[in-house]
């Protein structure tokens, strides 16, 4: 009896292993091509070809990008805290991908399908800045110092904002599970029905702020070339550069991702009937996450960046009152008009 | 009454160096800046990282080898240096410059001109951190150098404004291609504009950062864009007409918040009269012609072929290409509106083939000295944007 249970458990344990491992793999191979995708977007933009030597159209820049940081030596700063300074990029890159581990990518195709599935994507994303704080701060470098202070102000200001966002999202939805809230989306509308529609404040907010929470332009005050230099990373090299690098697009395709789920139907067809209904839903999340991306390209090609104090009041004194606001007026629309999941009405 | 703040000792500002290898040091700049927080208590600038003792050099040089020095002073608009020179050299021979000379001229002190204000443009709009601007203006500027090639041979150091006019007369195609360009030119000035002047985030970043007073601007030596950005309708093509400025109809832009954001617009509008001028001068050099340069072979070598045949040619050729020309003794000041702003030559001629003294004004070493009370106050992040709208380049300030 206990020898079969021990069993299941090592079953369930391996296969979970396998689904995670399947997971990361995909994972990884989508983020080499992104990258690549992000760099062609910006060369277009610009009136460049962008790679283009490694592979036909560069398609295997990244792959090469990796082996070149890989084989490099890997310089420690004799003054920093070799410990934290090697741990910073790990805990960056690790805790970026542990967030896809309840991202469903289609009904059912979740790693772990927890209840609290988007309590634990805005807690792993939270925790994300530690990884800038503790690479900047153990590089015992001036610039990266700056930046870690910057990340540390503009990490917490919006996340208070994606809060109250996800919650009028919730409110709505009536589940903190991801698949819940994906299925909550199926309505016969279709596109129509997904939360962008009426959330459509929210779901603006929701971006800009996944451009601030992900570091990426206009909000890059971490790495502002202009002003810091490389910001965080400008003490870092090979292969833990590598990760920071490869922990930012991880995370960035989490929010991609999450902005999918929550406004755009997840795996859903954009219309519920015959021809859409036949493409697995697995390529419908990847199509709406890959749109969600082309945008956070976009902005990164044509806007300049925000200076600290701008980007703070962006943040607490327009986005948080508007979010707040929000909230009220989604519970209230929700709570009079008897439209509130589980409410009876 | 009230009790004295009591400071802690220990507490002390932070001290960064700003360069100079940093991104948007413009070169070889080294800003040593005391920080309060993010905010910039002392900006305290170290030049001299590119000093090549140009002025020194000169002294040991014949006046013909000494013009390509200037290319290598504010090298984003080279012929615009070369101009400040042979002006001075030309006043003290008291040498006339022909027509289509001068119009060959200002036709390339504008391509200058822009090739400055598109290079400081976008670089500004990358110091806030926008990165698509610097490509595009890349774009033309690769044009423009092309001109500058096809008159010259060559992209930057041109060495083409000589003592007693232009090297070359310009090719009929390559005026008709620089008429050409100027309309597709202005078209991409109005994509710039609709990338940056209306963008919400790059107003932020520059209006009302980096103001400059009037009263300031005279005080602290400024020329150019940065008086003009001031609200003072200054600038040496009107004001104290050189070649044939006076000929030309062109408006000049002033500010009137004295700020990095009116510089911009400034210099904006200036691509756009500069571009007017330039067709102005095209037209006029499809229609006139006429020599390009001073006749006195006793200062102007001849013409290759004439040297051939001609025995005296010969000779004027040798001795101008060894000995060189001798001036008259003599100081003079001579300056252009460079696009930086005022760039000046002070030449003091003892009579002999080579300057006595050749002191450069440059605009932007007069405009690097005010970071300090530019940028006081401000954040670090407006250092980089104070220090794109100065324009400055290292060629110059160091010499």
């Amino acid at each position: 009896m206990t020898n079969t249970s021990w069993l299941d458990t090592l079953i369930q344990v391996v296969i979970i292993l396998a689904q995670s491992l399947a997971l990361l793999v995909g994972l990884l191979i989508v983020v080499a091509y992104v990258l690549l995708a992000d760099r062609k977007i910006w060369a277009a933009v610009q009136m460049r070809r962008g790679p283009n030597v490694v592979g036909p159209f560069g398609l295997f820049q990244s792959f090469a990008d990796l082996i070149k940081f890989v084989l490099k030596e890997p310089v420690v700063p004799d003054g920093s805290n070799k410990g934290v300074f090697l741990l910073a990029p790990f805990v960056t890159c690790l805790l970026a991908l542990a967030a896809w581990a309840v991202v469903p990518l289609d009904a059912g195709w979740v790693v772990a399908d927890i209840n609290v599935g988007v309590l634990y994507i805005f807690a792993i994303s939270s925790l994300g800045v530690y990884g800038v704080i503790m690479g900047g701060w153990a590089s015992n470098s001036k610039y990266p110092f700056l930046s870690a202070l910057r990340a540390a102000a503009q990490m917490v200001s919006y996340e208070v904002s994606i809060g109250f966002v996800i919650v009028t999202v919730l409110m709505c939805a009536g589940s903190l599970n991801l698949s819940a809230i994906v299925e909550a989306q199926n309505t016969r509308y279709g596109i129509l029905g997904w939360y962008w529609l009426p959330l459509f404040p929210m779901f603006v907010i929701f971006f800009i702020s996944a451009l601030a929470e992900t570091n990426r332009p206009p909000f890059d005050l971490g790495e502002a070339e202009s002003e810091l230099v490389a910001g965080f990373m400008v003490e870092y090299g090979s292969t833990p550069y590598m990760m920071f690098m490869l922990g930012e697009y991880v995370a960035i395709m989490t929010m991609c991702a999450l902005t999918a789920i929550l406004f755009m139907g997840g795996w859903l067809p954009p219309l519920p009937f015959a021809p859409f209904t036949w493409v697995p839903g697995v390529i419908w999340f990847l199509l709406k996450v890959l749109l969600v991306f082309f945008m956070f390209a976009m902005v990164k090609a044509m806007v300049p960046r925000y200076r600290y104090d701008q980007l703070m009041r962006l943040g607490w004194k327009v986005f948080l009152p508007i979010s707040l606001f929000m909230v009220v007026l989604v519970a209230g629309v929700l709570h009079f008009s008897g439209l509130a999941p589980g409410a009876g009405g | 009454m009230n009790a004295p703040t009591k400071v802690d000792p220990n507490v002390r500002n932070f001290q960064i160096n700003f360069g100079p290898q940093h991104p948007a040091a413009h070169g070889v700049l080294r800003l040593v800046l005391e920080l309060d927080g993010e905010v910039v208590e002392r900006v305290d600038p170290h030049i001299g990282l590119l000093h090549r003792g140009t002025e020194k050099l000169i002294e040991t040089k014949t006046y013909t080898q000494a013009v390509p020095y200037f290319d290598r002073l504010d090298y984003v608009a080279p012929m615009n240096q070369e101009h400040a020179f042979c002006l001075a050299i030309e006043r003290l021979l008291d040498l006339e410059v022909p027509k289509r000379g001068q119009l060959i001229r200002v036709l390339y002190s504008e391509i200058g001109r822009i090739l400055s204000h598109l290079l400081n443009v976008t670089t500004q709009a990358m110091d806030v951190g926008a990165l698509t601007p610097p490509l595009w203006g890349f774009e033309e500027r690769e044009k423009l150098m092309v001109f500058y090639e096809r008159a010259s041979g060559s992209r930057m150091h041109a060495a083409y404004f000589r003592p007693g006019g232009v090297h070359q007369d310009l090719p009929r195609k390559l005026v008709e291609d620089i008429l050409d360009f100027i309309p597709p030119f202005l078209k991409v000035c109005d994509d710039l504009e609709g990338l940056l002047t209306d963008n919400r985030i790059f107003k932020q970043r520059n209006v009302d950062i980096g103001i400059v007073s009037l009263e300031d601007a005279f005080a602290w030596g400024f020329s150019g864009v940065m008086v003009r950005g001031s609200g003072a309708a200054w600038d040496l093509r009107k004001a104290q007409p050189y070649e044939c400025y006076d000929e030309m109809e062109f408006d000049i832009p002033i500010g009137k918040n004295c700020d990095n954001y009116d510089r911009y617009c400034i210099r904006m509008e200036e691509m756009r009269q500069s571009a007017h001028i330039m067709r102005q001068c095209c037209e006029r050099l499809l229609k006139e012609a006429g020599p390009v340069s001073a006749v006195d072979h006793k200062i102007v070598p001849p013409k290759r072929g004439e040297m051939k045949r001609s025995m005296e040619a010969l000779i004027h050729h040798f001795k101008l290409y060894t000995e060189g020309f001798h001036v008259p003794a003599g100081e003079v000041y001579s300056a252009v509106e460079a696009p930086k702003g005022e760039f000046g030559v002070y030449l003091v001629s003892d009579g002999t083939n080579k300057p006595y003294r050749c002191k450069i004004r440059a605009p932007g070493f007069a405009h690097l000295q005010s970071m300090d009370f530019l940028c006081r106050g401000y954040m670090l992040a407006d250092v980089s944007a104070i220090l794109g709208s100065l324009d400055i380049v290292f060629g110059e300030v160091d010499r």
